[in-house]
């Protein structure tokens, strides 16, 4: 069979479906490539380096279409293009079937298969064809490469013998690929970057590309990501306010905001208001990825860049892929690549359009004169659903303080029998001792007190100082030898002069090694 | 001078060591902390020496200061790697001083009484204090010096056998003469029956009995710990001699050494429960030294030690993003601290996350892994402990295990049969790659099995810590 790339007809767009990389692969799979002359030039392939990989360059369009029995090919197809389709032809392309219905009618009454790489289902093993990630990718990375080039300042902060430079301050809202890839992206360029996400569970991701996490304080139950395929949730609108209001609070001090906020298949939701927008310094930018959807922010103008009466930079561009066209299409000829070696099980060069396969059956959105779309859900969960969090967690208010009253109750109650039992014994003590004992004794037990007071507090790798100085400290024995010392016979000079010395090695012996030990300490 | 400046220099001193103790909540605030216990014992020696009752000044100010000069000769000389050690001698001299001081005061008493009351009154000193008691202070007095020395006779035997057995001297495994504890009982019903007589009598010859068999039970109770336990054993005997200090103060009718005895009593019982908490055994067990070879059947472990050479370490914690270390006794025996400071420095100067997790018992003596890392200059913020460690191992790349044992031994968590049991363990098989320094395949100081060098993401780096290290550091890049 022939696998045939046609030149992308929509303006501006530079990508194509097939590089002479992705063509020799296609070849090891038995299958023959065929290219419109010039589709790849835009994207740095030359139709000499396509027929040194072993290409067939046709002249026309329409004699593409008619000799390939798979066409690939990166944007929907025109209803000119989708007219050229014919019963049992293969089309592999973006096509975003929510909103292109029509299209894909007309695609169901040629009798054609149509898999759309939008709809390639978010699971473990289709990561390889998923064409949105790649793509979401580049215009990541993109993004910032585009604030950087409208923003009047370094990224990074620096010393320089010609002044001090502060370092950007990079907001990305919407943490998903492309929101990942705009953080590490801006990290590396040497910005303070901040991240904001409706989906807690992400946080940790944010923090390992290096950047700061945006809490919001607000109690909500949690979303989980798992249940929507790993894309964000309509959020609700108490939680919409706490987080517009932490962007206000943000706004002033962002020198560049990406927003890369989308709901699938929803209009996009606004995140930075006006407002927002006027509070920013000038010379501010906005990069609105989310602009081919109304835009996270309503003053972005879809496929241009504008400037505001106070001096921010919007941009709508929303072909940031585009913009990186070799390397788009070398990721997206992949993804493409990957789909037709599972549609080729075999490597005999023959589709097998498997439709029990949940990638393929996912991805399909009509086959052989029925629309297929939706797909049912897929089988294998998109992510494993978070483990439930502790109960403790669900408690309400009431149960808290019930629980709390409880413990209280119970420390009170251990707390009063011992003192009751201690002071019984105290009692007890006090009937038959004399009154010069018990002196004694009271001072005795408030110091075990003290004792116990104080020690809780060390520190656990303090301990052996600790160790060591009450070592040094129960030295204080040589109070009693020095009492003594003094009175009576000779055995007792003796006996207690010997404990004087050996106290006098612990003392001086303790003190110096804790001395020695704690000097150690150091913080780095 | 007059009484009331001794007493008031007390009260000063005791809240000073009271400080001292609080202070060591922090890394920072200890290094002031032992500055209030050193004024604190200062004033305390000399209110005592200017004070009521004391006498031949010269004689004791020669005395420490010719203990002094010992005392810090041994401090500056001590390895740190021989802290334990240090501290369990010392320990012992100050049960030795105890049982010095209660037989003084029985020889004082015994003259005093013998006296008649004119005599009495003309007595000077200490002897003075014993002439104003009356019977039943007497009596009192007698129960409180024969405890005072019971302690400090337990403390002194006990202190010197965990020496021996902290310096190698002595065998390490729990030992025990034939009757076990038996003997102990029989020792400690004899001490008993010495105190009821010696309360009657107020003899010589009960006391004396008593102390040998209190120096018994100090030996043969210590014997019969097992060297894993010797943190909790070396706490519990710094525990004791504050115990002896208190009751000798007792005795004496001396508020501070009530007050010093009672902090030191107090602070080393708490250190040896926390101790025993975190290796989830019960105080009395290891007092009684219930702790020593296997009990019951312990799970077989199956499977081979997989070694591995210096190179294929080096390349692991090349590789590797974040290294957690976790060091044990052994490293203190091979005297490894600075060829560890020196991998860490090398490693945080390739940008890795270095950190240190620290299992409460690890080492010898309480804190001693911390000490010896603090000594090769390893930064403390750093050094983690159990608990705030324990869940990252999952995420990190490798860790190194340098001479510890029980402490990252699995089947204290999967084996109910072991005999740690539902010990706490740092959870390092958790770990994408574990490396286990080690001396060779022996099971070690506990005689415990351990399944963790078995597992399939071990591998086992033999040889001296230090060797090893040595080895491995010029291969870091």
């Amino acid at each position: 069979m022939k696998i045939g790339t046609p030149k992308e007809i929509l303006d501006g767009e530079a990508r194509v479906a097939m590089t002479p990389d992705s063509a020799l692969q296609l070849q090891k799979l038995g299958y023959d490539c065929a290219i419109e002359t010039g589709a790849g030039e835009r994207a740095g392939f030359t139709d000499a380096a396509y027929e040194a990989a072993g290409v067939e360059i046709i002249k026309t369009p329409a004699a593409l279409w008619k000799v390939s029995d798979v066409v690939a090919k990166v944007r929907p197809p025109t209803d000119v293009e989708a007219k050229r389709l014919t019963k049992g032809k293969l089309l592999i392309s973006f096509f975003y079937p929510a909103s292109n219905e029509d299209l894909m009618e007309l695609c169901r009454s040629k009798s054609a298969s149509v898999i759309a790489m939008d709809m390639v289902p978010r699971i473990s093993r289709a990561q390889k064809m998923d064409a949105l990630s790649s793509m979401a990718n580049i215009a990541g990375y993109r993004a910032v490469i585009e604030a950087g080039s409208n923003f009047g300042r370094f990224f990074t902060g620096q010393v320089t013998a010609a002044g001090k430079v502060p370092p950007a301050k990079v907001l990305v809202v919407g943490a998903g690929v492309a929101g990942l890839a705009a953080i590490g992206t801006a990290t590396s360029l040497g910005a303070m970057t901040y991240a904001f996400d409706v989906r807690p569970e992400v946080a940790e991701q944010v923090e390992s590309m290096g950047a700061e996490f945006v809490y919001l304080d607000f109690e909500d139950a949690p979303s989980d990501g798992s249940e929507s395929g790993g894309y964000a949730k309509p959020s609700s609108p108490e939680f919409r306010e706490a987080q517009l209001a932490k962007f206000r609070e943000l706004a002033p001090d962002m020198d560049i905001v990406i927003t890369t906020a989308l709901i699938p298949n929803r209009e996009a939701p606004e995140l930075w208001t006006e407002d927002m927008v006027k509070a920013m310094k000038p010379g501010s930018v906005i990069i609105d990825l989310a602009a081919e959807r109304g835009g996270n922010c309503k003053l972005t103008v879809m496929d241009e860049k504008i400037v505001t009466d106070n001096g921010v930079t919007i941009v709508g561009y929303t072909d940031f892929p585009s913009r990186m066209a070799t390397q788009s299409s070398t990721l997206y000829a992949t993804n493409i690549r990957h789909m037709m070696t599972d549609l080729t099980p075999e490597k005999d060069g023959k589709v097998a359009h498997n439709m029990e396969d949940d990638v393929i059956r996912g991805a399909t959105i009509t086959h052989e004169g029925d629309v297929t779309w939706p797909p049912p859900p897929p089988k294998v969960a998109a992510i494993a659903a978070q483990p439930k969090r502790e109960k403790a967690k669900e408690l309400t208010p009431e149960e808290k303080r019930a629980a709390e009253t409880a413990t209280f109750q119970k420390q009170t109650k251990q707390q009063v029998t011992l003192l009751a039992v201690g002071a019984a014994l105290l009692l007890g003590v006090g009937l038959v001792a004399p009154a010069s004992f018990m002196q004694h004794f009271i001072v005795f037990v408030l110091a075990v007190f003290v004792g116990f007071q104080v020690i809780w507090g060390v520190a656990h790798s303090l301990h052996t100082p600790l160790m060591a100085i009450t070592n040094a400290i129960s030295s204080i024995i040589i109070l009693g030898a020095l009492m003594q010392i003094g009175s009576g016979s000779f055995l007792v000079i003796l006996l207690a002069g010997l404990s004087v010395f050996m106290a006098g090695i612990n003392i001086f012996g303790g003190f110096l090694v804790t001395r020695r030990m704690l000097a150690m300490f150091q913080k780095s | 001078m007059e009484f009331g400046f001794t007493t008031a220099a007390y009260v000063v001193a005791a809240v000073l060591f009271i400080l001292a103790l609080g202070g060591l909540s922090g890394q920072e605030s200890a290094k002031r902390a032992v500055w209030y216990g050193i004024v604190g014992m200062g004033l305390a020696v000399f209110a005592t020496i200017i004070g009521p009752g004391s006498g031949l000044w010269l004689v004791s100010v020669i005395l420490i200061a010719m203990g002094g000069v010992i005392g810090v000769q041994l401090a500056q000389r001590v390895q740190m790697t021989q802290m334990p050690e240090l501290v369990a001698a010392m320990h012992s001299l100050v049960g030795l001083a105890a049982v010095f001081v209660g037989y003084n005061a029985h020889i004082e008493l015994a003259r005093v009484l013998a006296m008649d009351p004119a005599a009495r009154a003309m007595t000077e000193g200490f002897a003075a204090l014993l002439a104003k008691k009356d019977t039943v202070e007497i009596n009192i007095l007698r129960v409180e010096l024969f405890l005072g020395v019971f302690i400090g006779a337990v403390t002194f035997t006990g202190s010197v056998i965990a020496y021996g057995k902290l310096a190698g001297k002595v065998n390490t495994a729990a030992q025990k003469l034939p009757g076990g504890h038996m003997l102990n009982a029989g020792a400690a019903l004899v001490s008993v029956l010495c105190l009821i007589w010696y309360f009657n009598t107020g003899g010589a010859l009960p006391l004396f009995l008593m102390t040998l068999a209190a120096l018994f039970i100090g030996y043969h109770l210590i014997m019969g710990i097992g060297g894993a336990d010797m943190p909790v054993v070396v706490s519990m005997l710094n525990s004791y001699s504050g115990w002896a200090a208190a009751a000798i103060g007792f005795s004496l009718g001396n508020d501070l050494l009530i007050v010093v005895g009672a902090l030191v009593g107090s602070s080393g019982a708490i250190l040896s429960y926390i101790m025993c908490k975190a290796m989830n055994r019960s105080f009395v067990s290891v007092i009684l030294g219930g702790f020593g070879g296997p009990q019951g059947a312990q799970a077989a472990v199956e499977g081979e030690q997989v070694a591995i050479e210096a190179d294929g370490v080096a390349s692991a914690l090349n590789e590797a993003d974040s290294v957690i270390i976790v060091p044990g006794y052994g490293m203190a025996v091979a005297q490894a601290q600075q060829a560890v400071s020196e991998l860490t420095r090398k490693l945080r100067a390739a940008g890795k996350n270095v950190r240190f997790a620290i299992h409460p018992v690890a080492g010898r003596l309480p804190g001693h892994m911390n000490v010896l890392l603090a000594e090769a200059k390893v930064p403390y913020d750093i050094v983690m402990e159990m608990e705030e460690i324990n869940d990252d191992f999952p995420d990190t790349d490798v860790v190194i295990v340098i001479g510890s044992n029980d402490i990252v031994n699995p089947a204290a968590q999967d084996d109910p049969n072991s005999p740690i049991a539902g010990m706490p363990v740092l959870e390092v098989w958790k770990a994408k790659q574990v490396f286990v320094s080690k001396r060779g395949q022996g099971t070690g100081y506990s005689g415990i099995e351990n399944p963790l060098f078995f597992k399939d993401n071990t591998r086992m780096f033999y040889g001296d810590a230090k060797a090893s290290l040595d080895a491995l550091l010029p291969k870091i890049d």
